[in-house]
């Protein structure tokens, strides 16, 4: 089968699968819970369901395909985890009509799951725990928007791998168990029972891959063996006795049968070749992603840097072609689309609409001994990227100062095809966020990206992203004195009448209280979630694979890896920064008009008060722009967050951190915010991650970079900036070797991520009026991609209305 | 001092790498097909964005002048009161009113440059100075020149070349390159379609040829005007008589009507006359690079 039928085929088929819901996962989980819960300890508990879903589960092997594997009995079919939320009728009859994001599931699978699963769940899910725990003062808080909970409905994941799943096999895995156990000291250890449970459960853990892997093997020889008897058919003919279809049942029955092998070598064996490194991965991904549903599935990580050298040696031996290796590696990028993300239940589908399921795959970036990560297979990624343009997984380029030109040039080159990614990092600033967080040079440089921009230490960190903080409503309820405008209900703190301020100082100063409050509040919640996870849903598999968990016998959840970190991240700078430059400079310094009016126009919408809010539109420094007034405001606002998250103590004896993304929360957040100072009328989205607000920045993308550069973006745990462009600004050569040298400029300035649309907007309302013509319309949207079909109108408005940095 | 009428940042089509634009105000020429027609005359000037208005008459009560009415639709300005004294475009709350034209000093713009410059280490770009014609402001423009050049930034001078060959020269020995606009070869023509002759402009390139001053000739490609078989043999003729043109690329920039909108915000007309023009088609621009080509000039289509 030559490369590009078999990716057209198996490209075809992931991207016009409709996703469905199987509920083969939680029937084989319920069965198993109703008859061993109480029998074991929670490890092994989650560990026995975990081989007990592996060893019953649909296995499935398509046509063409060379990486195997799915998650659910076929591509896209996507289980549910009814352990941690267990959806209701309802929210399945909502997934199975809803116009977007649409998750298919027959009449009788509801029926079966409304009799079986979700009786059997009632009051026994993580979300159910959580929210029978939670203060009133966090309830009013969070249903006003102030934050979201990542934790209530999927388990804590936000990892990626480092390179030791492709140095070792589980058979290794698990004689390093085996090692520890033998260690247990129970004359003076305290903790060596829960270790030994630990212990033991990871060892299950290792099992049910393998089992796994085994079954994969057996589906492929019994479909060789079945397309032989057809070959037997097909050679009786006598007129033809080998013909093109007979030739092609050949090949699949070898690949069949080579597909059995690699199954039977990995994951219980370190892989040796090219394909089975892959295939590797791809066990090792499935496996997390089914024993719980971890945020932001599983990610490779540096992927070209663990494959590098499996290519390079057969490329070498001759046992390899480069076409070979970008099939493989495309196989492998299809895999990953056929997983859409597992579906929410109740109304916070709101806060993130979207399939993708956030695997970032790194190229380029830092090897563990500072040399330049660039490969063959980096460059290899970029072409599949580039030709498959599917949703899945994203991609991002990691840029350092000795990042060769031509790779920056490459990437660049994706980028104004207008997909909508490769994404951007610096690694030298990411190393440097790292380190200041505690983490050793080579594992700083081990570490990534994952999700949308968060950074972690790859394979040897859980860092838990908690939930979006909504710092433009903190503005509203501070403006309102604890007050939420929109419900009318009390949600924060008395910091004082507003009207009573003297100076910009006392009101900021309330901002401050608001702030502080709002986040011990979220904290103290989390650190409660972080326990409900160590203690009912432990990730006995994922803990395998992540460093330091088998050595201290402790699982991911509970301090397990070698370095353990809660984020907390933050939406809106741009927002709250020009609400409190509006403020500072027309109230207290210009004396424009009066805060009593400004309060009197944002209760009405600014309906009525057009001139006022034009007046606040035109007339005031704005975020953005290169001007120290404003962007003195966004430093000090970035600087407090910080204070306020920074350190706060996690349960495993490490620390929160800051980080600024929204992905698409700042929609959600826009619409439970009214208007806002800085004249954004109420249910517009507020600005994502560090970019300015939507069409605040009338000066061009230098002066873009040079405001964020003032933030000190080595403090945090990721920064994301969103530029869009006209694709005339990316039309030759030269625009792209430009491109490369505003990216470069970004990041002399520490600039830790830059993300490129590169659209206009006639486009884009041309495709609100005609989706069918622009079903491939990708677009980049503050740390992923999405087709922008597949937006809802407020995301697709959005879209729009960002600054265009086009000029004739 | 002088007059500023736009700095425009991430320029990348006016030299080597990412650059900074700085627009003077005050042209010798006016070509019909001018984009940038706010930095034709030397003075400042006011700019209305009627659709934008908000008829709120906050400039009519604060005008010192009383320039300023309303009329049933528009705000319209009595030319005679009006000083351009900015008050009213500072009160309007919408930038429907703006002023063409800022007092800009050394200072003042090497600060703009200054900060800009990190990305031109990246880029390997610089500043370049247009217009309008940078040639009319030979002083504050030297002086830029002259702190540029000591700071190690790349300096471009886009320029209409519609001065004498002293001023040229000067300006030529202080920067690394000039961009040169080449519009019309017939002289009768030229004077018609942008005021003046070109003969002194054709003068400049050929000094600059001579002397072996690095310049890059740039076309505005007007279907109805220039683009056609004759002038662009012509212009093609002259620039492979010149010495050193085997090195030197030639851009052509096709004709677009930016600038209508930006005289109806003048309050001016725009080709009063009505004078055909229009961006050359895909098969006039090929064949206008193929021109180049067989003269032995590369062309490049902006």
């Amino acid at each position: 089968m030559d490369y590009s039928k078999r990716i057209e085929k198996l490209r075809k088929l992931s991207v016009e699968t409709e996703p469905t819901l199987s509920i083969e996962r939680a029937l084989i989980e319920t069965d198993f819970y109703k008859e061993n819960l109480g029998k074991y300890p929670t490890p092994m508990l989650r560990a026995l369901n975990f081989m007990e879903i592996c060893k019953k589960k649909t296995i499935y092997i398509g046509d063409y395909e060379l990486i195997v594997g799915e998650r659910g009995p076929k591509p896209k079919a996507v289980p549910t985890f009814p352990e941690l939320t267990c959806h209701s009728v309802d929210d399945l009859n909502v997934l199975n009509t809803r116009e977007l994001q649409r998750y298919t599931i027959s009449r009788e699978d509801i029926d079966t799951y409304e009799k079986i699963v979700i009786p059997y769940w009632a009051g026994k899910t993580q979300r159910e725990r959580i929210f029978g725990h939670v203060p009133d003062e966090w309830r009013a808080a969070y249903e006003a928007g102030l934050f979201t909970e990542f934790m209530e409905q999927r388990a804590p994941g936000h990892t990626a791998l480092d390179g030791k799943i492709y140095r070792m096999g589980m058979l290794d895995f698990k004689k390093q168990i085996s090692e520890a156990l033998n260690k247990l000291d129970f004359l003076n250890d305290p903790e060596a029972t829960d270790r030994q449970e630990q212990l033991r459960a990871m060892d299950i853990s290792c099992d049910a891959v393998i089992l796994f892997a085994e079954r994969h093997a057996l589906l492929a020889e019994e479909q060789a063996e079945k397309l032989g008897e057809n070959m037997e058919s097909l050679n009786s003919t006598p007129e033809k006795p080998d013909d093109e279809a007979g030739k092609e049942l050949k090949r699949r029955i070898a690949e069949l049968h080579k597909i059995a092998e690699v199954c039977r070598r990995v994951p219980a064996n370190a892989p040796q070749t090219f394909w089975e490194a892959i295939q590797m991965y791809w066990f090792v991904h499935l496996g997390t992603i089914t024993e719980l549903n971890g945020w932001d599935a599983m990610n490779p990580g540096h992927l070209d840097q663990h494959l590098a050298p499996f290519y390079d040696r057969e490329i070498a031996a001759g046992t390899l072609t480069r076409q070979e290796a970008k099939e493989l590696i495309a196989c492998f990028w299809i895999k990953v689309n056929n997983h859409p993300a597992p579906p929410k239940v109740g109304i916070t589908a709101r806060e993130s609409g979207t399939y993708n399921d956030f695997t970032n795959i790194n190229t380029g970036g830092l090897m563990a001994d500072g040399s330049s990560g660039v490969s063959e297979v980096s460059y290899i990624i970029l072409e599949v990227l580039e030709e498959l343009h599917i949703l899945q997984p994203g991609c991002s380029i990691h840029i350092s100062h000795n990042t060769p030109e031509n790779f920056l040039h490459a990437g660049c080159k994706v980028i104004g095809k207008g997909y909508g990614y490769p994404s951007v990092f610096n690694a030298d600033a990411y190393i440097q966020e790292l380190t200041r967080q505690g983490k050793s040079l080579k594992d700083a440089r081990e570490g990534g990206c994952s999700g949308c921009i968060e950074v972690g230490a790859f394979g040897k960190e859980a860092y838990l992203l908690t939930g979006y903080l909504n710092v433009p409503k903190i503005l509203e309820v501070t403006l309102n004195n604890g007050t939420d405008p929109v419900s009318g209900k009390f949600v924060g703190i008395k910091t004082g009448n507003p009207l009573e301020f003297k100076s910009f100082e006392e009101l900021y100063d309330a901002f401050l209280k608001q702030l502080n409050y709002i986040v011990d509040l979220k904290i103290r919640v989390s650190n409660y979630i972080d326990r409900m996870f160590a203690k009912y849903a432990p990730a006995t598999f994922l803990s395998v694979v992540t460093e330091d968990c088998i050595t201290k016998g402790r699982d991911y959840y509970n301090g397990g890896p070698r370095y353990n970190t809660n984020y907390i991240q933050c939406t809106g700078l741009g927002t709250v920064t020009d609400s409190l430059s509006t403020i500072k400079w027309h109230i207290f310094e210009k004396g424009s008009f009066t805060l009593e009016r400004l309060l009197g126009a944002i209760v009405n919408n600014f309906e009525g008060e057009e001139i006022l809010r034009q007046t606040i539109i035109n007339k005031t420094p704005f975020y953005g722009n290169d001007n120290d007034y404003a962007d003195s405001i966004a430093v000090r606002v970035y600087d407090d967050l910080f204070a306020a998250i920074d350190g706060k103590p996690n349960t495993k004896g490490e620390c929160f951190h800051m980080n600024m993304l929204s992905t698409t929360c700042h929609v959600y957040f826009g619409k439970v915010t009214g208007a806002t100072p800085n004249g954004r009328k109420a249910g517009r989205a507020i600005s994502d991650g560090t970019s300015p607000s939507q069409g605040a920045d009338t000066h061009g993308p230098t002066c873009v970079i040079q405001s964020l550069g003032k933030l000190d973006q080595i403090k945090s745990g990721g920064t994301l900036l969103n530029l869009r462009f006209l694709p005339s600004l990316v039309k030759t050569d030269s625009d792209l070797s430009k491109l490369g040298a505003l990216i470069r400029s970004y990041f002399s300035l520490n600039g830790h991520h830059v993300q490129f649309n590169i659209v206009d907007s006639a486009t884009l309302r041309d495709a609100r009026k005609r989706p069918e013509e622009y079903r491939d319309l990708l677009v980049r949207m503050a740390g992923y991609s999405d087709y922008f079909n597949h937006m809802n109108a407020d995301l697709q408005e959005e879209i729009i209305s960002r600054t265009e940095n086009g000029k004739f | 001092m002088s007059l500023i009428f736009d700095i425009k940042r991430y320029s990348i089509n006016d030299g080597p790498g990412i650059r900074l634009t700085i627009f003077f105000k005050g042209c010798p020429l006016s070509c019909i097909w001018c984009h940038n027609p706010e930095g034709i005359k030397s003075t400042k000037e006011k700019l209305y964005n009627k659709e934008k208005c908000l008829s709120c008459r906050t400039c009519v009560s604060v005008c010192p002048n009383t320039a300023l009415a309303m009329t049933s639709e528009e705000i319209s300005t009595d030319a005679t009161l009006c000083t351009e004294c900015g008050t009213c475009t500072e009160a309007c709350p919408a930038n429907t009113l703006e002023i063409s034209g800022h007092e800009m000093g050394t200072d003042e713009i090497m600060k703009a440059i200054e900060r800009e410059s990190f990305i031109f280490d990246q880029s390997e770009g610089g500043v370049t100075f247009c217009g309008g014609e940078p040639l009319l402001h030979r002083k504050l423009l030297l002086e830029l020149l002259d702190k540029c050049g000591k700071r190690g930034i790349h300096r471009a001078v886009d320029s209409s070349l519609y001065a004498t060959e002293a001023i040229v020269r000067e300006v030529a020995s202080n920067c690394e390159l000039i961009l040169a606009d080449i519009k019309l070869m017939d002289p009768v023509l030229h004077k018609k379609y942008t005021g003046e002759s070109n003969e002194l402009i054709l003068d400049n390139i050929r000094m600059l040829a001579a002397e072996g001053f690095a310049f890059i000739p740039r076309i505005p490609l007007i279907e109805g005007i220039n683009a056609d078989e004759k002038n662009t043999k012509a212009t093609a003729m002259f620039l492979s008589s010149l010495p050193g043109h085997k090195k030197r690329t030639v851009e052509l920039l096709p004709y677009h009507d930016i600038a209508i909108g930006k005289h109806t915000r003048l309050g001016t007309i725009y080709n009063p006359n009505n004078i055909p023009m229009a961006r050359p088609s895909d098969e006039r621009i090929d064949r206008c690079v193929e021109i180049f080509k067989e003269k032995g000039i590369v062309a490049i289509v902006k």
